[in-house]
């Protein structure tokens, strides 16, 4: 347990990852407010990042996961846009950003 | 092992840091906490970044998302939500359920990766990754690097489409 302690390893990222991930999927599922889901969606995509940026430096070297998770904060940030942007249109039109209220396509 | 013992001391930090964030936007029940607790766990993580030699990452990671993505949050948050209201409600649902999901994703990840025998790089030298990274975008992935150009101008006039209001001209608005 000390061993495990004393030097990180790529284990302890990935476990990182994995919490942040679960954090980031228990905030889509249980969110009503729509700008909360869109949070936890930012979260799973950090956890992604730090996946990639581990395996860059400790299983893959070179610079490759680098430039993958600088696009993928590239489309959180558009992601982020485009989807704040539709959250306000909706508040505009129905009042509410609560995603159990937007049932007008509800068959 | 001086060094050792401060680089593993600052994981912890950090990644506790990354944690708690993510397990306060998960848990707040007021979304105001919830993006301020969002900031932690970007800061955290760009922590973490540092730790893993990608420098260049991590302050792409402060000046994209805590300079760009929380504060779009933080405005979109204010503007839907009536400031005089006391209750910033955050509500949310079937918790013991998702709590049953999230825990069985976490234990596949988990068994995932526990155990595996990983390639291991040969340990690279400490050195500033922006040359690195600045080339391979202008070399390998000169394509994908443009295209997110295109993606960011297609997001620009989209979201400005998406939130500019209705002009009506002489009330007779068809839409």
């Amino acid at each position: 347990m000390t061993a495990a302690l004393a030097d990180i390893s790529l284990e302890h990222y990935l476990v990182v990852g994995a919490v942040l991930f679960s954090l980031g999927l228990f905030c889509v599922l249980t969110r009503r407010n729509s700008i909360g889901v869109l949070m936890g969606i930012e979260l799973i995509l950090n956890a992604a990042n730090v996946n990639y940026i581990a395996f860059s430096k400790y299983s893959a070297g070179g610079y490759d996961g680098q430039v993958f998770s600088v696009f993928v904060i590239m489309l959180a940030a558009a992601e982020a846009a485009i989807g704040l942007a539709i959250v306000l249109g909706i508040y505009r039109r129905f009042g509410t950003i609560d995603v159990a209220e937007m049932t007008t396509l509800k068959g | 092992m001086e060094g050792v013992s401060l680089a593993t001391g600052a994981f912890y930090l950090l990644a506790g840091l990354a944690v708690l964030g993510a397990a306060g936007v998960a848990f707040s029940s007021n979304i105001i906490y919830s993006a301020l607790s969002l900031m932690f766990s970007f800061v955290g993580v760009a922590g973490l970044y540092v730790l893993l030699d990608a420098d260049f990452v991590a302050g792409v990671q402060v000046l994209v998302y805590v300079g760009g993505v929380l504060v779009l949050t933080l405005f979109a948050v204010m503007l839907t939500h009536q400031i005089a209201d006391i209750k910033v409600s955050n509500r949310s649902v079937g918790r013991p359920a998702a709590l049953a999901i999230v825990a069985g994703v976490f234990a596949l990840l988990y068994k995932a990766f526990d155990g595996v025998a990983w390639h291991e790089a040969s340990e690279p030298a400490v050195e500033s990754s922006t040359y690195g990274v600045g080339n391979a975008f202008l070399g390998q992935y000169v394509l994908p690097f443009e295209l997110a150009s295109l993606v960011l101008l297609v997001v620009l006039v989209g979201a400005v489409v998406l939130s500019r209001k209705e002009v009506v001209e002489g009330g007779e608005g068809t839409s």
